[in-house]
């Protein structure tokens, strides 16, 4: 009885005397690997080549801040409940009078922190923040000995106010992304009634 | 016995040592390059330009390491097992013709320390005691996992020597002196033996593999079953000697493999050129060099090409199909020396 298309017929034929003295396949492989001896390295030597990677690549996040320098995170915490690595932390606060240079949005978050090590680069976070504020960059993420140094605060995230410290997210913070990011019915927008169930 | 005899043989006995440890240790490196070229990768190239004091890396790592003696083991056997394993690989490298005679002021000096008569015996004598190192060694660890590689390593050793030793049996035959000397001597121009003995050559070479514990034979520290095989429990330049040990068994290796059957420091033709007996003699070591390394290559070659025998399959190959071959190759290597006289025999 065939329980599954998958079977497969196993031959157990003899082996001829050609397959039996074993020489002429020993040496058909090792003319194999001669031929890989000239072919091209596939190595790349890391510290002075580094592979290309694509401009939208998902690499260490940023928080991004606005025109005048102010952080565009208001705390919402949807990234932290889209992020499926649960690599988000997040403590809000309320905006005080005179700090409106400083924060955007009347509610901020005062600590912020991502787990890199339980991060997956998914970019979930990207796609669900609303305000623009969190976004991939092509940058990765530094090695290090210790694990406690792999959770990176605001310090490391957020990017500076200085016009040469700021990241360009302009490959990724798109007028086609903010469009798609404006149609609730697509999946990704449901993440989070998902999550709620 | 004059003492510039005996400053010479000393000279050339310390010549030879260094020699054996610098290839063996280029070995190391080499093995990791054609790895690396085999595989498509680069291999090591950070210590020094490409790589090259990658050796002397791996000798200071090896010496600075945690020496460990486990506690239940046999101390004084633990530690005689590598350096029995060492010390007969390096033993081998005495009656190997280096080259002919160079003659200096009038008198000749032969590039062999030790021209006995009975060479090739003392080539099996002294390979067959490295099975003692591996053996005392997996022994002495008191590890089921060392002591299964060593016995592997004992059993596949001497069966391998068997026909190993019956395919020398028709080479002997053929050139009838068991002095290394004269074999190689005896294949000047293109008179190699490869071309005599193809049949023994093959199973030397297959045999070679086997006692050299390389792949496809390299079940006593196959890793998939055995961890570390016998070597498991040491560390350090315990561990060390054993690795080095069997770089130095290829080297040897080659150069009998060369000796025997390619010729030695002999190459057609270079008489026609050169006619100084000592510029010869300089080139015959070139030579037979050059055929070294290429040998050496091949055992890379090869262990990066074909994957490890099972047990069964290698103790079927070595008592079921190798034993049988070199004995057919003795009876075939005696008919043809004899086929006068069994002409005669038919025509009466
Ligand atoms: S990239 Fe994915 S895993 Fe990483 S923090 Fe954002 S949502 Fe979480
Ligand atoms: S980064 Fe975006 S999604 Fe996350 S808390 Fe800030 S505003 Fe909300």
């Amino acid at each position: 009885m065939q329980l599954t298309s998958r079977s497969k017929v196993v031959s157990n034929k003899t082996m001829t005397f050609k397959e039996r003295i074993y020489l002429p396949a020993i040496f058909s492989g090792m003319m194999i690997t001669l031929s890989h001896l000239f072919k091209k390295k596939v190595t790349i030597q890391y510290p002075e080549q580094t592979r290309p990677v694509s401009q939208i690549y998902r690499g260490q996040h940023t928080l991004k801040r606005d025109e005048i320098g102010a952080e565009r995170c208001t705390a919402c915490g949807l990234c932290a409940i889209a992020c499926p690595a649960e690599a988000i932390i997040m403590v809000a606060a309320e905006r005080k009078k005179g700090e409106e240079h400083l924060y955007r949005e009347e509610k901020y978050a005062a600590v912020y922190e991502i787990n890199m090590l339980r991060c997956i680069f998914c970019g979930d976070c990207e796609e669900a923040c609303p305000k623009e504020a969190i976004f991939l960059t092509d940058r990765k993420v530094d090695s290090d000995y210790q694990r406690k140094s792999f959770i990176y605060g605001k310090d490391i995230l957020v990017e500076g106010i200085e016009p040469d410290k700021r990241v360009d997210v302009s490959k990724r913070e798109t007028a086609a992304v903010a469009e798609f990011k404006t149609h609730k019915e697509y999946d990704h927008n449901k993440v989070l009634k998902r999550n709620n169930k | 016995m004059t003492s510039e005899y005996l400053i010479y043989k000393s000279l050339l006995v310390v010549l030879v040592f260094v020699i054996t440890l610098v290839v063996a240790m280029y070995s190391t490196y080499a093995e990791r390059k054609i790895a690396a070229f085999l595989q498509d990768r680069i291999g090591p190239n950070r210590a020094g330009p490409f790589g090259l004091l990658q050796p002397l890396a791996d000798g200071v790592k090896m010496f600075m390491k945690e020496e460990v003696i486990p506690g239940t083991s046999n101390k004084a056997l633990f530690i005689l097992g590598p350096a029995i394993s060492i010390l007969f690989s390096f033993l081998t490298g005495a009656v190997i013709p280096w080259g002919s005679a160079v003659n200096i002021m009038g008198s000749e000096y032969s590039l062999q320390i030790a021209d006995v008569n009975i060479g090739i015996l003392y080539l099996f004598g002294v390979v067959s005691m490295g099975v003692y190192g591996i053996m005392i060694g997996g022994w002495a660890s008191n590890n089921k996992y060392s002591l299964l590689g060593a016995i592997r390593a004992s059993s596949q050793m001497i069966s391998y020597e068997v026909a190993m030793g019956l395919s020398i049996i028709a080479l002997v035959m053929t050139t009838g002196t068991l002095s290394l000397n004269e074999i190689a001597a005896q294949q000047q121009g293109w008179h190699w033996n490869i071309l005599i003995q193809p049949l023994g050559f093959l199973i030397f070479v297959i045999c070679a593999f086997a006692e050299t514990n390389r792949a496809p034979f390299d079940l006593p520290e196959c890793e998939t079953e055995l961890v570390g095989g016998y070597h498991t429990e040491y560390s350090s330049m315990k561990l060390g000697f054993y690795l080095f040990a069997e770089y130095i068994n290829m080297f040897i290796s080659s150069a009998v493999i060369a000796t025997f059957y390619f010729g030695g420091y002999n190459m057609p033709l270079i008489a026609r050129f050169v006619h100084d007996s000592n510029a010869l003699a300089i080139l015959g070591v070139v030579f037979l060099f050059a055929k070294i390394f290429f040998f050496i290559f091949c055992f890379m070659w090869v262990r990066w090409t074909l994957p490890r025998f099972r047990y069964d399959q290698l103790m079927n190959l070595g008592w079921k199909t190798l034993i049988p071959l070199s004995l057919l190759n003795i009876v075939i290597t005696g008919a043809v020396m004899m086929r006068h006289e069994i002409f005669q025999l038919f025509v009466k």
